[in-house]
């Protein structure tokens, strides 16, 4: 099931300059297993070795944090939308 | 109510006011606490206090010394409450501000005895915080009060946010309040919880990730080290990202519908609070509790109010207003 994924600058660039990709999935963590196996270069940056998210990526479905969710089992249905940022400061 | 001896004593005991004719769903109050209230206009004149103080308590500060610098990344609000008290109490501030901040926040700087030492506005909060952690080390003698990482931080908001808002509104349900440093959710939400486990805090972001162009890497983000050292993702019951055009949208809509004139960055926590109300059963009661962390006056010169939004939408994407 495609699902389209918004990608935060610093990535696009492994993504051929697109701001969005649509990639298939039925969970957060089979979206982005798709995600880096058509861009391998994102792995490192966006999951840990034991395949957790990275501590300075935010993960959304729909603009809602998935670490406040089901983390990377949270599902997702075609029209949704998933967003990776990075953490920033504010204040 | 009694004269006050000075300025600093007017930090906190802010107003709430009623805004539910905002709110989507019929049982669902939305009530906001007015940090622009505060003497230095915003919700972080309580911070800059809780800072400074416990630096004095610590023997680190000493009021009227001379000599003494103090040192701090901000987008604005906190150099603003800092700038404050170290006029007050005889420091000197340093403030790092990314360039791009609302040109009224410089201003206000400015005018309360900052002196500004600018980062590049590409990098956003993040790229001050670096240029701060590195001057510190450069030098010693200069105090860095670093709200990002200082308990003293949610500290002030534990004692002073958290005990107003239950004592003037314990029907509270839900916390909302952007997250920034995660200063008050940490502080207002724990005291809360402590009194009404039931309560739910969520927390808002604005979607800056998307235009810190200056990041190199996912490795250059930033988690306040408060954040992660007093259980900030075990306290959130939820963090949602709220975008441009919906933080212009609905500081529109607080002023023409409850006639209050307040900043962005409340706008995009309202934002979150509709959604949120959207999200409650028929049925359920609930009573949200908004963080407005400070008033319109700072985004004038945005348009936000008087500018076609498509226009300033565009623009937000380039401005840090929180």
């Amino acid at each position: 099931m495609p699902v389209d994924v918004r990608l935060p600058t610093v990535l696009r660039s492994q993504a051929g300059g697109r701001s969005t990709v649509s990639v298939d999935g039925s969970t957060v963590g089979e979206v982005l297993q798709s995600l880096i196996s058509e861009h391998p270069g994102m792995g490192e940056q966006v999951l840990n070795p034991d395949g957790s998210l990275h501590r300075f990526v935010n993960v959304y479905v729909n603009d809602d944090d998935v670490r406040y969710l089901s983390s990377l089992d949270t599902p997702v249905k075609e029209g949704d939308e998933v967003s990776i940022l990075p953490a920033v400061a504010g204040g | 109510m009694p004269v006050a001896r000075s300025v600093l004593e007017l930090i906190g005991e802010t107003p709430m006011v009623e805004v539910s004719q905002l709110s989507p769903n019929p049982n669902v109050r939305f009530v906001v606490k007015l940090e622009g209230r505060n003497p230095g206009g915003s919700v972080k004149d309580r911070v800059a206090l809780s800072l400074v103080e416990q630096a004095e308590a610590d023997g680190i500060l000493e009021p009227g010394r001379p000599g003494q610098v103090l040192l701090e990344p901000t987008s604005g609000n906190t150099g603003i409450g800092l700038a404050l008290v170290a006029m007050l109490k005889g420091y000197h501030l340093k403030v790092v501000l990314p360039a791009n901040v609302s040109v009224e926040r410089r201003q206000l700087l400015e005018v309360w005895g900052a002196e500004i030492i600018e980062s590049p506005g590409e990098e956003g909060s993040n790229g001050a915080v670096t240029m701060a952690l590195r001057l510190a080390r450069e030098h010693p003698d200069w105090h860095m009060l670093y709200q990002y990482g200082n308990p003293a931080n949610p500290a002030g908001h534990y004692r002073s946010t958290g005990p107003e808002i239950w004592r003037d509104c314990p029907e509270v349900t839900h916390l909302i309040a952007g997250l920034g440093t995660s200063g008050t959710l940490l502080g207002v939400g724990r005291y809360l919880k402590e009194q009404n486990p039931k309560i739910e805090v969520w927390a808002v972001e604005p979607p800056a990730g998307e235009r810190v162009d200056g990041l190199r890497s996912l490795d250059d983000g930033y988690v306040p080290p408060i954040f992660e050292q007093l259980g900030g993702a075990q306290l959130l019951d939820r963090k949602t990202v709220v975008r441009p055009r919906e933080s212009i949208e609905v500081p529109r809509r607080l002023l023409t519908e409850a006639g209050l004139f307040v900043g962005i960055s409340t706008g995009a926590a309202a934002a979150g609070a509709i959604r949120c109300a959207r999200q409650i059963p028929d049925g359920v009661s609930a009573v949200i509790v908004i963080i407005s962390a400070d008033d319109g006056w700072k985004y004038l010169s945005t348009g936000t109010w008087t500018d076609d939004i498509d226009v300033v939408t565009k623009r937000a994407e380039n401005t840090i207003y929180f």
